[in-house]
């Protein structure tokens, strides 16, 4: 009977029986999914491998998984879906060098945060150089962080931070 | 055949192995495993098939991934190669989602530590902030589990080529 045939079935030309193994994963109106399956594993190997699996929903997943990879197969030829494998491992060593660059810079900022916080609670009184300028020691501000330093002989009451 | 033994395929397929098997390069006698498993998942016929479209600086890159599928198939009958795509299509999009999250913490190191400046940003990192997918060329396959039985180490950082 020509009518209820499966894809393979009716691709290999003969009568579809009613335990026939490919007709619930090869359904007549996409021919395409069986034809790329037998280009590239054969109809007999995809009969075996669909006959060792012990469930239904298994050999549903099988039969998706077989036309990936065909499909991928007959697109690429030399390397199939295993290029795609190749150029997963290559994305995650780029994301996992990109994440451990990342995870340096913020260890870095972060001392940095800690070693200016420290600088500023332990400076001791001395003259600047170069200026009128008197450093007080451990001196806080309202804020308690940050200290002032005022000018020796200023009469201005503007006050600098400094850090 | 001239004295030579004949190639694991020809062996396997009890034939004689001519000077010019297309198998006898990639299949040497010594490695009888090689070319059953690539037999019993893809067909000889199919192998030899493949193997006679490409152009022969090609076929050994053709063969190795042959085997590599071949084998996959055999350890995970139900998802094969496809169970390791979509494996390692989940650790690109965690290390993702890692790479944000970090650089968004340096985001606001910086605003906290220059809260007066506008933030500085690398442009690298703007443009990878800004890009939303590694895997642009890749279709999602992350619906894909792998079978129990499935070992994904090996498939982690195996050597493909031999």
């Amino acid at each position: 009977m020509n009518s209820g045939r499966c894809a393979a079935c009716k691709y290999l030309r003969r009568r579809c029986p009613s335990d026939c193994i490919f007709s619930p994963y090869f359904p007549p109106n996409d021919h395409q999914r069986f034809a790329c399956v037998h280009r590239i594993y054969g109809a007999s190997n995809v009969g075996k491998m669909l006959q060792q699996i012990p469930s239904h929903d298994l050999r549903a997943k099988a039969a998706d998984t077989l036309y990936f990879e065909a499909k991928y197969r007959i697109q690429d030829p030399v390397y199939g879906c295993v290029g795609m494998i190749t150029q997963l491992h290559q994305q995650i060593h780029s994301a996992e060098s990109e994440l451990a660059k990342t995870q340096a810079q913020i260890a870095f900022l972060n001392s940095n945060d800690h070693a200016q916080e420290s600088q500023v609670q332990n400076i001791e009184t001395k003259l600047h150089p170069d200026s009128n300028i008197l450093i007080l020691p451990e001196q806080t501000n309202a804020a308690g962080g940050l200290w002032s330093y005022v000018p020796a002989s200023a009469t201005s009451t503007d006050q600098t931070s400094w850090f | 055949m001239g004295g030579s033994s004949p190639c694991a395929s020809c062996k396997l397929l009890r034939r004689r192995c001519a000077k010019d098997c297309i198998f006898a390069p990639y299949f040497p006698p010594d490695d009888p495993h090689k070319f059953a498993i690539v037999h019993k998942v893809f067909g000889a016929s199919n192998v030899s098939k493949i193997l006679q479209e490409l152009p022969i600086h090609q076929r050994a890159d053709a063969v190795s991934s042959l085997v590599y599928e071949a084998n996959a198939r055999v350890r995970d009958p139900v998802y094969g190669c496809v169970g390791a795509i979509s494996y390692l299509q989940n650790q690109v999009s965690q290390l993702q989602m890692q790479l944000a999250v970090a650089q968004a913490e340096i985001l606001c190191i910086q605003m906290q530590q220059e809260p007066n400046l506008p933030t500085q940003i690398d442009q690298d990192e703007k443009s990878l902030l800004l890009s939303s997918n590694f895997n642009n060329n890749i279709p999602q396959y992350l619906g894909f589990a792998s079978s129990s039985t499935v070992n994904q180490d090996p498939l982690k950082r195996e050597s493909l080529w031999t």
